[in-house]
């Protein structure tokens, strides 16, 4: 160790390495976020004026008002938040159980073409006896979806992230099926908004706000999801069988059980999600209604460390986001892509930002002082 | 918790921008509460409503024509919203809401699957004139403030088609082909009226120049899928296509084309650019004339057409110039020629003298004109010996299968 030969020490140690932080202040942790942000955004004020030479500044204005600026664009980002956050929130048991749901995009969508197939062919039931036949069906159908994987993952083992995708495909095709079955006109590849005149299967709007019970639903369903996880002897079941299929197994939980109920659940609110889109926003059905939100809901769900309480707020990060992101593609004639290009910007670095706080980097000491012990 | 306030200073950081921005703002000056009682250029608004953004030559083509109409008409940049990347849902809803709350006098869409929510926003917003373009439902819902507009494209894709007929006899008399290998391959979107008038009429003008063409159709199931387009445009020329043309919005079919070496018959406007050896010449329909006509119309607070169909002599069925690299000699004087014919009535492009269905030529057909979820024939459109073609409606009905035109699959 006490070679005085320096050039070899310098050669064998690293530049820098990196440790696991045992623990930092809040203050010490916020301050690397906020340095971060502040860093994302002077690097998007620095692109944006080399690229488009526009003030950066009133950029950032544009965005703040796409998703703000007025009460109707308030609604509608409360609505995209919500659904995206529904998404996420059916996602998160899986995770937290270390199981990769990525099938969030084919249970979305299932569930949609359920409630769709309901209100095409069952519109002749009273109004509240569809309605629940429909929820009923909607998220039994994609607790169905992602049950399928899950009794696999249970029974054999089998990779659950590339059958939670492979069931998206298959549901993608099923639902570009059936808009050819039900598409007006012939040949069109459209089925267009369902029931427009009777309004069958439309679920109630409150007073004016017709975002208003999907924003409410999903708010219970936040709540419901929190108590779950944190209060429940599932929740507590499930975070064992995340820590280690052995330890649960020790303490006498039954893995495969438990893989399939959280799976049931995880499909199930997301085929609430597709019911609420198609019976309370959309009234259609088409192969892209799910919009990538099973995918971006899981960035939901990372962000927050899985807990629903955070996901609000990084739905809400990027819902917000995506609404400005629009707005400056329609306010300076740009493309959408610059604005997807400062989102990922301020994206990247807040989430790089929490390598920082969870791991330490410790540069090589100066090879002098080195030399002096 | 800790996200929570990561998001509050991500707010508060970008308040503080705004604030900071404050009076430099010139995005903000469009928040619309001074438009009311708009009558004249100079306050008047518009907004375009478009699925996909400038990199769809279908997309591309709307926001030309409106960027076109706008300046015409003298309305300022701050006085049109295009908004792009609206999907055939809600989202086009919204995005009407929104510009009606900015105080837009007349919406435009561009999409097909947009009516339904464009139909939706009309009923709501009464004073407010929404413009559909491709839609079929305008003369059967009876609104006031709800219009189609289309154009006599099959005009456009007949002329297209007479270049592709010139091509083909170039290709027989230079013995590179045998007269009965001329084949033409056609990537299409939808098995929907539109695309089948489209191919139809295409057909029908290479055929007119050269007697022994045929034609192969494939769907792709998308009208926007550069991967099946370029696939299928592959496809069609391993299977012995000698001439390719498309309907659908991506370049897809072109660059397969320009990589193969196979001459292309375009859409939505030139590819020659990107396709310098392969591209003959392109239809397209300008949509300026109409939104020139619907904006003027609005802002007078004069009528606009329930349904509104351009044509050549509108200038809204337009030919790209002709590509020397690639078209036949003499194929612009061609089309110079058949066009004079077409304006002056003297030919038809559904004449039914021109084509038979399983061998027989037809003296009558019930289209389906109004739209109904059972497709209900309703409208008789074969007079005078030729198929009417967007005269009951603005949207194309021709839906005939026709002898010559061979499907390779319909499964869309």
């Amino acid at each position: 160790m006490s070679s005085n030969n320096k050039t070899a020490i310098k050669n064998k140690e690293p530049f820098f390495h990196i440790t696991k932080r045992k623990h930092m202040e809040w203050y010490q942790s916020w301050t690397v976020r906020i340095l971060a942000i502040i860093l994302a955004l002077v690097i998007c004020a620095v692109i944006t004026s080399i690229t488009t030479g526009l003030d950066p500044v009133s950029v950032y204005g544009t965005m703040f008002k796409g998703a703000f600026g007025t009460q109707r664009k308030i609604w509608i980002l409360g609505k995209e938040v919500a659904i995206l956050l529904c998404v996420s929130l059916a996602l998160t048991p899986a995770f937290r159980m270390k199981f990769w749901n990525l099938g969030g995009e084919g249970q979305v969508l299932i569930g949609a073409l359920v409630t769709a197939t309901c209100m095409i062919y069952l519109k002749s039931l009273p109004q509240p006896l569809l309605i629940v036949v429909m929820l009923v069906t909607s998220v039994a159908a994609g607790a169905v979806w992602a049950g399928i994987p899950a009794f696999f993952k249970a029974k054999w083992d089998t990779n659950e992230t590339l059958f939670t995708l492979m069931m998206n495909y298959v549901a993608i095709q099923l639902v570009a099926y059936f808009v050819i079955v039900w598409e007006v006109p012939k040949g069109s590849g459209n089925v267009g908004i369902i029931n427009q005149n009777e309004m069958q299967g439309w679920l109630p709007v409150i007073g004016d706000y017709k975002y208003l019970l999907n924003i409410l639903i999903i708010a219970g369903v936040t709540i419901a999801m929190h108590i779950y996880l944190k209060y429940s002897k599932h929740g507590y079941e499930i975070s064992v069988v995340g820590e280690s299929y052995s330890t649960a197994r020790y303490v006498g939980i039954r893995v495969g059980r438990i893989i399939l109920r959280t799976l049931l659940l995880s499909g199930a609110v997301c085929g609430l999600a597709g019911f609420l889109m198609v019976a309370g926003t959309d009234h259609t059905i088409t192969t892209t209604l799910a919009g990538g939100r099973g995918f971006l809901g899981v960035m939901v769900a990372w962000l927050a460390h899985f807990s629903p309480g955070g996901m609000i707020l990084s739905s809400f990060l990027l819902g917000f986001l995506e609404r400005g992101a629009s707005e400056i593609s329609a306010m300076y004639q740009l493309n959408q892509s610059f604005g997807d290009i400062l989102t990922g910007i301020i994206l990247f670095f807040i989430i790089g930002s929490e390598f920082f706080i969870h791991y330490k980097l410790s540069f090589r000491k100066k090879a002098g002082k080195e030399g002096e012990e | 918790m800790r996200k929570k306030s990561l998001v509050l200073l991500l707010v508060m950081a970008l308040t503080v921008m705004t604030v900071l921005a404050g009076c430099g703002s010139k995005g903000g000056s469009n928040s619309g509460e001074s438009t009311e009682g708009a009558g004249d250029a100079g306050s008047f608004k518009v907004g375009f409503i478009c699925l996909h953004d400038e990199n769809s030559t279908y997309d591309l083509n709307f926001i030309n024509g409106a960027k076109e109409a706008c300046k015409t008409l003298g309305i300022s940049e701050d006085n049109y919203i295009i908004k792009t990347n609206i999907p055939e849902g809600q989202e086009c809803f919204d995005a009407a809401e929104e510009m009606v709350d900015a105080g837009c006098g007349i919406i435009f869409a561009d999409s097909f699957g947009h009516e339904d929510y464009m139909i939706q926003a009309a009923k709501e917003y009464p004073d407010v004139q929404f413009c559909h373009s491709t839609g079929t439902k305008a003369h059967t819902e009876g609104l006031d403030n709800y219009h189609n507009a289309f154009a006599s494209i099959y005009e456009g894709r007949f002329l297209a088609g007479v270049a592709a007929g010139m091509k083909l006899n170039e290709m027989i008399e230079a013995g590179t082909i045998k007269a009965e290998e001329a084949k033409i391959g056609y990537v299409g979107a939808y098995t929907y009226a539109e695309v089948v008038s489209g191919y139809t009429s295409f057909f029908l003008g290479a055929r007119s120049i050269c007697p022994t063409a045929t034609m192969d159709v494939t769907f792709t199931g998308s009208w926007y899928d550069e991967t099946a387009e370029k696939e299928g445009a592959t496809k069609l020329i391993n299977g012995g296509c000698v001439l390719i043309s498309q309907h659908a919005d991506s370049m897809g079919a072109p660059t397969a084309c320009e990589k193969a070496g196979v001459p292309d018959v375009s859409y939505n406007g030139s590819t020659v650019e990107s396709c310098p050896n392969t591209f003959i010449i392109s239809s397209r329909i300008n949509w300026a004339p109409y939104y020139e006509y619907a904006i003027k119309a609005a802002m007078d607070g004069k009528a606009i057409d329930t349904d509104w169909t351009g044509t050549l002599e509108t200038g809204s069925v337009e030919l790209t110039e002709v590509n020397e690299q690639a078209a036949a000699a003499g194929t612009q004087e061609k089309i110079d020629e058949v066009k004079a014919q077409l304006a002056a009535g003297e030919a038809h492009v559904f004449d039914t003298a021109a084509f038979t269905v399983k061998g027989k030529a037809l003296d009558s057909y019930m289209a389906d004109v109004d739209t109904d979820e059972a497709y209900e024939k309703d409208t008789e459109v074969i007079a005078d010996g030729y198929f009417h073609e967007s005269e009951y409606r603005s949207a194309p009905y021709f839906d005939l299968q026709i002898d010559g035109i061979n499907l390779l699959d319909t499964k869309f």
